[in-house]
């Protein structure tokens, strides 16, 4: 009786010190949840959604705060993402949250006064300038955010769409006729 | 005697080679203008090195590689440049891409040109000599052949030279082989020596016995020692590069691996040719040969300047009027020109004429019976039903499961395929997905490193700003101690920081006090004493100014430009 105690109470605590060890050894730091998510999103940083960049956007999904239908430059494939990643249903976008098609910042380089406003609203510093001097934008790293565009106080910033070249052309998906079975 | 070994599948469609190999290699007349793409190749896009009104001569650079991987484009011919601008090329798309215009002047005026002995020659040298003169891929692929006569990562054992020519119409490289086999055994064997390759075998489809005794010949008058001529059976696509590296050497080049890694290079004999004719001659690739067959009167091989638009090319071997497109390449791989305007290019091998009692319009499609011919006929040993159900569903990453990258697009799927599904344009639409998603993702990543590298900059800026500030203070608080003990005389009292506060505070208090009271004495009394009419008049004016001024108000509401979010 005693001994099946004993052997008993030994292995509970074996097992305990084996999880309290997992516990600290193998502790995950932050929430995978979240990483998930991000991953997802097209990291624009535009704040469309509302939250002041992609990373708060996912962590407040993860919490479920937020819905996932706010971010325009995911576009619908990332809402399905979302909705596959969180087991949730697809949601479509709300009034006017419709996406868009890429775009590119451009500065006209004849009205820029050098201000460097737009320097400091940028997400991913994709601005290179300096006080009084041109600023330009760094086409390969602009995210389309069109976070620069409202502080400028010379309106010299403008969206301009990416249109699709030779380069990006995608081949479309075939659409040929199907015979009715006779 | 070699043993030859099989790959997977194939098809025999009608090679209809015969039509245009009756007469000799023609040099097509100079046409009235060249359309010469600077994009002729895989990698960077050349940068156009010349100005609209320049006079240009034969074999100068006017376009310069960019990058590592690119390659030269020269002028043609002599002439002037008439436009450097966006023209619809040679591509699936149909879009615009940029190009050079240069009308001849007919004079066909050489640039100073010529060879070194490749023997003599350092093999770096070799290799920029090839980039200087444009020297690419002439199968198809355009790959620059300078970044392929490496060796310097993998030994290469054997040079494999590609002269198979295995889909149907196509016959530029027979003829070039059966007319100038001596240029193409010596261009091998130079990038036999670039290679350091112990052997040289030449693969070349038994369909084409005359080419193989040509090519036999030269080697024998020339004596080279490790080349042989080995005749392939024909079958579609034996002339693929892995296919063709299967049957003469029995290596399966497995997915994602280069054939180098296996110690096999591959060229095509046209390269090979290239190849001697910009080392030992120092001329660039200017031309190349090209069949022109199809609803043609006269079908036969011409010996093209590159930028010859198809149409005045087309009209040499008296087009038909009924033909109603005009292919580049054969008609299992070939791309539906988009215009007949279009400049030929180095990846031009054959331009065939379609009509619609030649080509006529694909039976419509019936459902996928699922009877795995496609699989039996795939040359790259692939499931193309599963492929096509996965693609067709949008379910990319599946079809990256099922290999979707080893597929060559060889159309022997869709060729046997009884349901005439148009398999090859799934794969192509999945491909072409999968990389448009892959650069989203890689944009993403980009712009989530810069922005969190941001967020750590502006962070770290802002405590090496408070650090800086806590030193100031430091060395603010060293220096006091040594003014303190001399105290202004005349003060008459101390005043605390909190008494100086509250003083100044009542004054100002009492200065806007004094300020109001001030502005309430100075009331306009002047209409006081006017008669109760003029009042009246006052009062009316009042209100007038009064409306006038909500009207300016609301304009300038109006005027207000609108915010942009």
């Amino acid at each position: 009786m005693i001994a099946a105690l004993l052997v008993m109470i030994g292995i509970s605590l074996l097992l305990g010190a084996v999880l309290g060890f997992s516990a600290i050894k193998f502790k995950v730091e932050g929430n995978p949840l979240v990483e998930k998510i991000d991953a997802v999103l097209p990291q624009t940083q535009c704040g469309q959604c509302g939250f002041p960049g992609c990373k708060p956007y996912a962590e407040a999904i993860a919490k479920g705060e937020a819905d996932i239908n706010l971010c325009p430059p995911g576009g619908e494939g990332g809402i399905r993402k979302l909705a596959d990643l969180l087991g949730v249903d697809f949601k479509p976008f709300g009034e006017g949250t419709a996406p868009k098609g890429k775009m590119v910042a451009v500065i006209d380089e004849n009205i820029c006064i050098g201000c460097t406003l737009c320097l400091q609203a940028c997400p991913v510093d994709a601005i290179s300038g300096a006080a009084k001097q041109m600023h330009t934008i760094i086409a390969s790293e602009c995210t389309g955010c069109e976070l620069c565009v409202a502080p400028c106080p010379v309106d010299c910033i403008s969206m301009q769409s990416i249109d699709e070249d030779i380069t990006t052309w995608k081949w479309r998906y075939p659409v040929h006729p199907i015979q009715a079975a006779a | 005697m070699r043993t030859l070994h099989k790959f997977h599948g194939g098809v025999h469609p009608p090679t209809h080679k015969t039509e245009s190999t009756r007469t000799p290699i023609v040099k097509a007349a100079m046409p009235s203008r060249l359309v010469i793409p600077l994009h002729q190749h895989v990698g960077n896009r050349a940068i156009p090195t010349v100005q609209v009104g320049e006079r240009v001569l034969k074999g100068q650079i006017i376009g310069r590689p960019e990058g590592r991987l690119s390659s030269a484009v020269h002028a043609s011919t002599s002439g002037t440049v008439a436009a450097i601008d966006m023209q619809v090329v040679a591509h699936f798309s149909g879009m615009p891409d940029l190009c050079i215009t240069i009308i001849p002047d007919g004079k066909d005026e050489w640039i100073a040109h010529g060879g070194v002995d490749y023997k003599q020659t350092p093999h770096t040298e070799l290799r920029h000599i090839l980039r200087q003169a444009g020297v690419v891929g002439l199968g198809g692929a355009v790959f620059p052949s300078d970044m392929k006569s490496y060796s310097n990562r993998h030994e290469i054992k054997t040079l494999v030279l590609n002269g198979a020519e295995c889909e149907p119409y196509i016959t530029c490289d027979d003829m070039l082989m059966r007319e100038r086999a001596t240029d193409i055994v010596r261009g091998a064997e130079v990038l036999r020596e670039l290679l350091y390759a112990e052997e040289v075998l030449i693969g070349i489809e038994d369909n084409k016995p005359e080419a193989i005794a040509a090519i036999r010949q030269a080697i024998v008058n020339d004596g080279h020692a490790h080349m042989e001529v080995i005749a392939v059976p024909t079958l579609y696509p034996g002339g693929g590069a892995k296919q063709l590296i299967r049957v003469l050497t029995g290596i399966e080049v497995a997915a994602g691996v280069r054939s180098t890694e296996m110690g096999v290079q591959c060229f095509n004999v046209a390269t090979a040719y290239c190849v001697w004719r910009a080392i030992t001659h120092g001329e660039p690739l200017l031309s190349r040969i090209v069949t022109v067959t199809g609803n043609v009167a006269d079908a036969r091989n011409f010996e093209v300047l590159l930028g010859t638009p198809v149409e005045e090319l087309v009209a040499q071997a008296g087009s038909k009027p009924d033909t109603d497109r005009h292919i580049m390449g054969g008609p299992m791989m070939g791309v539906d020109l988009p215009s007949g305007s279009v400049g030929v290019t180095k990846a031009t091998n054959c331009i065939i004429e379609g009509s619609p009692a030649l080509f006529p319009p694909p039976a419509p499609a019936l459902p996928c019976i699922r009877c795995t011919r496609c699989a039996e006929v795939c040359p790259a040993d692939l499931q193309p039903q599963e492929l096509y159900w996965f693609a067709k569903a949008k379910d990319f990453g599946k079809t990256q499961e099922y290999s979707l990258f080893d597929c060559i697009e060889c159309g022997a799927c869709a060729y046997v395929c009884p349901s005439h599904i148009p398999l090859v344009q799934y794969y192509r639409y999945a491909k072409s997905e999968i990389w448009a998603r892959e650069r989203d993702a890689q944009g993403a990543e980009t712009a989530r490193d810069r922005h969190e590298y941001r967020v750590f900059r502006i962070e770290r800026e802002k405590q090496e700003k408070a650090e800086r500030l806590a030193q100031k203070e430091k060395a603010a608080m060293a220096a006091k101690p040594a003014s303190a003990p001399a105290p202004a005389p005349s003060a008459p009292a101390a005043i605390t920081p909190a008494d100086f506060d509250d003083t100044l505070q009542f004054r100002i208090d009492t200065a806007v006090a004094r300020a109001k009271e001030q502005a309430a004495q100075a009331h306009p009394e002047n209409t006081g004493t006017l008669a109760p009419q003029q009042q009246a008049e006052v009062a009316e004016i009042e209100a007038r100014r009064a409306k006038i001024r909500e009207m300016a108000a609301d304009a300038g509401a109006d005027d207000e430009p609108p915010k942009q979010s």
